[in-house]
């Protein structure tokens, strides 16, 4: 437990230390090291703490956010198809976003845009949790989120095509794919606390999820108030990746796949399934981050690209082994 | 108006890319319709009263027309193909970049086309100005315009510094795009004496410039464009902090505005700011 605690966290250090010096300055490791904490007065330390620091930062919290808004769900839903991404709340998050930097809501207060996305966000979760059901059946819940997905993409391409700004319509592929280019520590900023918020409010969820693996009836004997589990699970889920896509945009199968790979390794406990997923959504974005750096640097290759590579195989061998336990 | 010669310039005008400013037409046209902003503002400057019907709506706008008050004396249009032959006109000027379906509709309907290339360096700007000239029947006009450019251009020149004593300046602009000495914008920028950014990184023709390699080429001076209206994260990338610092305590004031546009004599007053600026900032200690 520790032991995987602590290589975890051993990964995600060295993966943010990576993230850190590589780019396309291509400065040597120590010297960018150094320029991040001493100002030397050269444009090295303008490119670590501007360009490099925050772009970790954010790739750091939102895996983090992914990973365990992922596992929360699975736990909550006892279902290991539940993603954010999959199911439609990035995509209503997105949306969210969208119509926040249209409208100039996000340019008029200083967290309209976050605040907008988590606005989104909540919208998300309450659809696909009504349409799917209290229990989640997979068939169910994988068609609501087909159909959020579905229709929340539309309206954010819509809101795009109509804006007067001739460069918005081409980024809907920054909303539909997300990326971590050229990102400020205004941004960090941006997301920081509703993400610190939500991240809280996930790792409460820890007995409840464990609870719930008895069945609804015999966690509620156990003394879990699953209205409140429910609300918590709600909203630190729609603060979580309302934050992270209104920044970053829709980055989808971190929390898929991370906790999918984690579980055996946790005793497939859900409670202890929300930390190790953090760590490792953490890790597994900032690995992709530094992957699209290093494969294109010049043409700012979108992250979902990345995730989805790997998480799409993933997501059809779920499948197989669903199908086969249903038959 | 003259059918026979319509078809005689509708033959010519696949030719006049290669065979430009020359066009085989015996009378001056006198119902123009230009449908691209860049030879909307020379086909102003040198048409005859009269002799000139629509311009596309875009000289209309301030945003990229140098000329928004003039243009608006003359009826604007879209560069539709429906459109622009209602208005019956006996000469069309187009850019190269204008939709292709749409010129070749007008050609069908035997309307007569010229094609212009854009500018994509100062010295193309007179060439423009002739051809402009010969199409309109203003050969004298466009001759004069001619002179004055290279002497304003002359003079220009010999303000600008030496090899090695020239500052350095990154063109920046939405995305990230830094364009370079081949490109117009960065030749008005090498004419007001600068070196440009782009240039190093063996781009003169633009490219995606890392924000990375922006600031560790420290130039002396920033210059971006105007904000289009609403948001977007193309243009987000003008208001990072790295972009902002770069300007800051650097040449000021200098944005890329509608002169910068297109190959007109208005090039003229983005490179006189710009050396202005240059010659501020060089005498002043920084």
């Amino acid at each position: 437990m520790t032991r995987l605690m602590l290589i975890l966290a051993g990964l995600v250090l060295a993966l943010f230390a990576g993230a850190l010096v590589i780019g396309p300055a291509n400065a040597p490791y120590w010297d960018s090291l150094s320029a991040l904490f001493v100002d030397d007065g050269t444009p090295l330390t303008l490119v670590m703490r501007e360009i490099r620091l925050p772009r970790a930062i954010l790739a750091l919290a939102i895996g983090a956010s992914l990973g365990m808004a992922g596992a929360a769900m699975q736990g909550y839903l006892r279902n290991p198809l539940a993603d954010p991404g999959l199911i439609g709340v990035s995509s209503s998050a997105a949306l969210g976003a969208v119509i926040a930097l249209q409208t100039g809501l996000a340019a008029a207060y200083a967290f309209g845009l976050p605040l907008a996305a988590l606005v989104g966000a909540v919208l998300g979760v309450l659809l696909v949790l009504a349409l799917a059901g209290p229990r989640g059946a997979s068939i169910t819940l994988i068609l609501a989120g087909i159909v959020v997905s579905a229709l929340a993409g539309a309206l954010t391409s819509l809101v795009l095509n109509l804006s007067p700004n001739p460069f918005a319509a081409s980024e809907i592929v920054f909303w539909m794919m997300g990326s971590l280019a050229d990102r400020s520590m205004d941004h960090v900023w941006l997301a920081l606390p509703l993400i610190g918020l939500g991240l809280a409010l996930l790792a409460t969820l820890a007995r409840g999820l464990d609870a719930l693996t008895l069945g609804e009836d015999a966690a509620q004997a156990l003394g879990i108030n699953l209205t409140r589990l429910r609300l918590a699970l709600v909203v630190g889920t729609a603060a979580v990746v309302g934050a992270s896509t209104a920044v970053a945009g829709t980055i989808g199968f971190v929390g898929l796949v991370v906790p999918h790979l984690l579980r055996p390794f946790v005793g497939a406990r859900p409670g202890a399934l929300l930390w190790a997923s953090a760590l490792g959504g953490a890790a597994m974005l900032l690995a992709a981050d530094i992957l699209v750096r290093v494969v294109l640097p010049t043409k700012d290759l979108k992250l979902g690209v990345v995730t989805a590579l790997v998480g799409a195989p993933l997501f059809l061998h779920l499948i197989y082994k669903t199908r086969r336990q249903m038959a | 108006m003259n059918r026979r010669g319509s078809h005689i310039v509708t033959l010519f005008a696949g030719a006049v890319l290669v065979a430009a400013p020359v066009l085989a037409q015996d009378e001056a046209p006198q119902r123009v319709v230009s449908m691209n902003l860049c030879t909307d503002q020379l086909a102003m400057m040198l048409a005859d009263e009269g002799q000139l019907y629509s311009v596309s709506y875009l000289s209309q706008q301030d945003r990229g027309s140098a000329m928004v008050e003039e243009a608006r004396k003359y009826v604007p249009n879209r560069a539709l193909a429906e459109e622009i032959y209602l208005m019956d006109p006996d000469l069309v000027i187009a850019g190269s970049f204008s939709a292709r379906v749409t010129l070749d509709m007008l050609r069908r309907l035997d309307v007569p086309v010229v094609v212009f290339d854009p500018s994509s360096s100062l010295s193309d700007i007179p060439d423009r100005i002739t051809q402009m000239g010969a199409v309109l029947h203003q050969q004298d006009k466009a001759a004069r315009m001619v002179d004055e450019f290279n002497a304003a251009l002359a003079d220009l020149a010999a303000m600008a510094p030496h090899e090695g004593a020239r500052p350095s300046a990154a063109l920046y602009s939405a995305n990230g795009w830094s364009s370079g000495s081949a490109t117009l914008p960065g030749q008005i920028v090498a004419a007001a004496g600068f070196d440009l950014v782009a240039d190093e990184y063996g781009m003169a023709w633009g490219g995606f410039l890392p924000l990375e390699l922006l600031a560790m080429s420290d130039p002396n001076a920033v210059i971006t464009g105007q904000p289009y209206p609403a948001a977007s994260r193309a243009e987000e990338i003008l208001d990072h902090p790295v972009v902002t610092d770069l300007k800051e305590g650097r040449m000021q004031g200098i944005v890329s505005d509608q002169d910068w546009s297109c190959g007109t004599p208005f090039v003229l007053g983005a490179i006189e700011r710009l050396s202005t600026a240059r010659q501020t900032a060089t005498e002043a200690p920084q």
